[in-house]
């Protein structure tokens, strides 16, 4: 790791946003402080960092914030560019296709909240993985290791962080959202990504967040129960 | 308007837009800064060619890069690709900073401009209600101001975002602009304001400036060449998403 350099992570252990800068920031073998936020209760430095989004996660690298997890992404490949992999290939036109794709997944990260949008968010879910398992025929050249290619890259990144949500979706829904009938390669990926050191550290654990999840969902409909009967 | 197609490695080039689409906009500024000639193919939303469904197969949209045959879909990778790829064109520097941090700032404020001003004013042009209506004016102001900052910011004192000369972030806020005159014709909404007592002196004098550019110039249309396809929209499709509309 570079000398000098003071890298602080503001996060959340179940956001998948902050999952990603973790992988990213192992891949390429720097070292970080880890800094847990509550969300219901942000932190001076999150709301200092991050005054318009308020948002984890924020990399702090020598004092300088920087938010949204696809920037802070290329911000570590550029920055650190002499250090560890580089995220991004090197042709322009791989390139360009690696940030496509990661702004789909982001694109298609979204959870619903309610039912209704859950529901449409399975199937929109679905819809993509098919779309994805055709990409990465074409981005690892029909050999399925790495969207990345030879090595992992900014697009297995963007991905395999949402691995445990999607895992706990799984098992709450009761939806095969990774058939390896229907999206083989996508389902052996899944396998490879999850054994990696780097994802296992990062990834948090799918059973903590099935209950999290039931939490928050409890917490919910008292809520929305409360709010009806004002 | 046809040109004789020339990339820089002899491969063609070709663009699938909509001139009046941000998204297309910006692309052709670049292109414009970079003075790379293309085969301009304006688009029917409406009715989808195959030559954009079989480019763009994900989402069918606008704009698409063709270079050498090989597609660049998402107006901001074929931003930063066109970058890329004539780094070394002597008529334009690159869009983005040198350095990371400037370039992770330019790159925030860009997805700030496309995901929570964009989104605002496109809900006052299709607000069902008053109330919506000024929801989405409250919202769309609230976003200029936090740019109106971004821009004291950034800029340094100087003519645009970027400096000296247009970049990555002056593109993609100057690309909306068209439709704040739609905006201003059609709605009587003022999003930049450039009279006394304005919440927005700064950007008001930017927004001068980016018009003045040769690539605005160029590239930019007529606000009612705007007002006509917004029009022929609300006609035909009521509700539409920010991206049924301009991409």
């Amino acid at each position: 790791m570079a000398g000098g350099d003071d890298l602080k992570l503001l996060g959340a252990w179940a956001s998948p946003f902050v999952t990603r800068v973790k992988i990213a920031l192992a891949l390429k073998g720097l070292s970080f402080e880890y800094v847990e936020e509550d969300l219901r209760n942000k932190s001076e430095l999150l709301l200092a960092s991050n005054p318009v989004q308020k948002k984890v996660p924020v990399l702090i690298h020598n004092g300088k914030p920087i938010c949204e997890s696809h920037i802070i992404l290329q911000y570590i490949d550029e920055a650190f560019s002499g250090t560890g992999p580089s995220l991004l290939p090197t042709e322009p036109h791989d390139r360009a296709v690696a940030r496509f794709w990661a702004t789909y997944i982001d694109d298609k990260s979204m959870r619903g909240k309610t039912e209704e949008e859950k529901t449409e968010g399975i199937k929109k879910t679905l819809g993509a993985v098919e779309t994805l398992e055709g990409a990465l025929r074409d981005c690892s050249k029909g050999e399925g290791l790495f969207f990345g290619g030879d090595s992992m890259g900014l697009i297995d990144v963007s991905l395999g962080s949402l691995l445990s949500w999607l895992k706990a979706t799984e098992v709450m829904s009761g939806a095969k959202i990774f058939d390896p009938i229907k999206t083989p390669l996508l389902a052996a990926w899944i396998e490879r990504f999850s054994e990696f050191d780097v994802a296992k550290a990062a990834l948090p654990d799918v059973d903590r967040l099935v209950e999290f999840s039931k939490k928050m969902k409890q917490a919910a409909a008292a809520a929305a129960a409360a709010a009806s009967e004002n | 308007m046809e040109k004789e197609p020339k990339g820089d490695d002899g491969g063609d080039l070709k663009l699938l837009g909509l001139t009046v689409s941000p998204f297309v906009i910006r692309v052709r500024m670049v292109l414009q800064m970079k003075a790379v000639s293309y085969r301009y193919i304006e688009q029917d939303l409406f009715i989808k060619s195959d030559l954009l469904v079989t480019s763009n197969p994900v989402h069918k949209k606008v704009p698409v890069l063709i270079h050498g045959g090989r597609p660049v879909c998402e107006s901001s990778a074929i931003m930063e690709y066109v970058d890329e790829v004539w780094a070394a064109s002597t008529t334009g520097a690159s869009i983005l900073p040198a350095d990371p941090y400037e370039r992770a700032t330019a790159r925030f404020w860009a997805a700030y401009a496309d995901s929570k001003l964009l989104p605002a004013w496109v809900g006052i042009m299709w607000a069902a209600t008053e109330e919506e209506r000024t929801e989405k004016v409250d919202e769309t102001l609230a976003a200029i101001g936090r740019l109106e900052e971004a821009f004291g910011e950034c800029s340094n004192g100087k003519a645009f975002f970027a400096g000296d000369s247009v970049g990555y972030l002056d593109l993609v806020l100057g690309s909306q602009l068209l439709w704040f005159g739609v905006l201003r014709k059609m709605f009587g909404v003022v999003v930049i304001d450039d009279d006394a007592g304005s919440k927005t002196p700064l950007l008001a004098s930017w927004a001068k400036q980016f018009v003045e550019t040769d690539m605005a110039k160029e590239v930019v249309p007529d606000v009612d060449t705007a007002v006509e396809y917004l029009k022929k929209l609300q006609a035909h499709r009521p509700g539409s998403t920010v991206t049924q509309l301009l991409s």
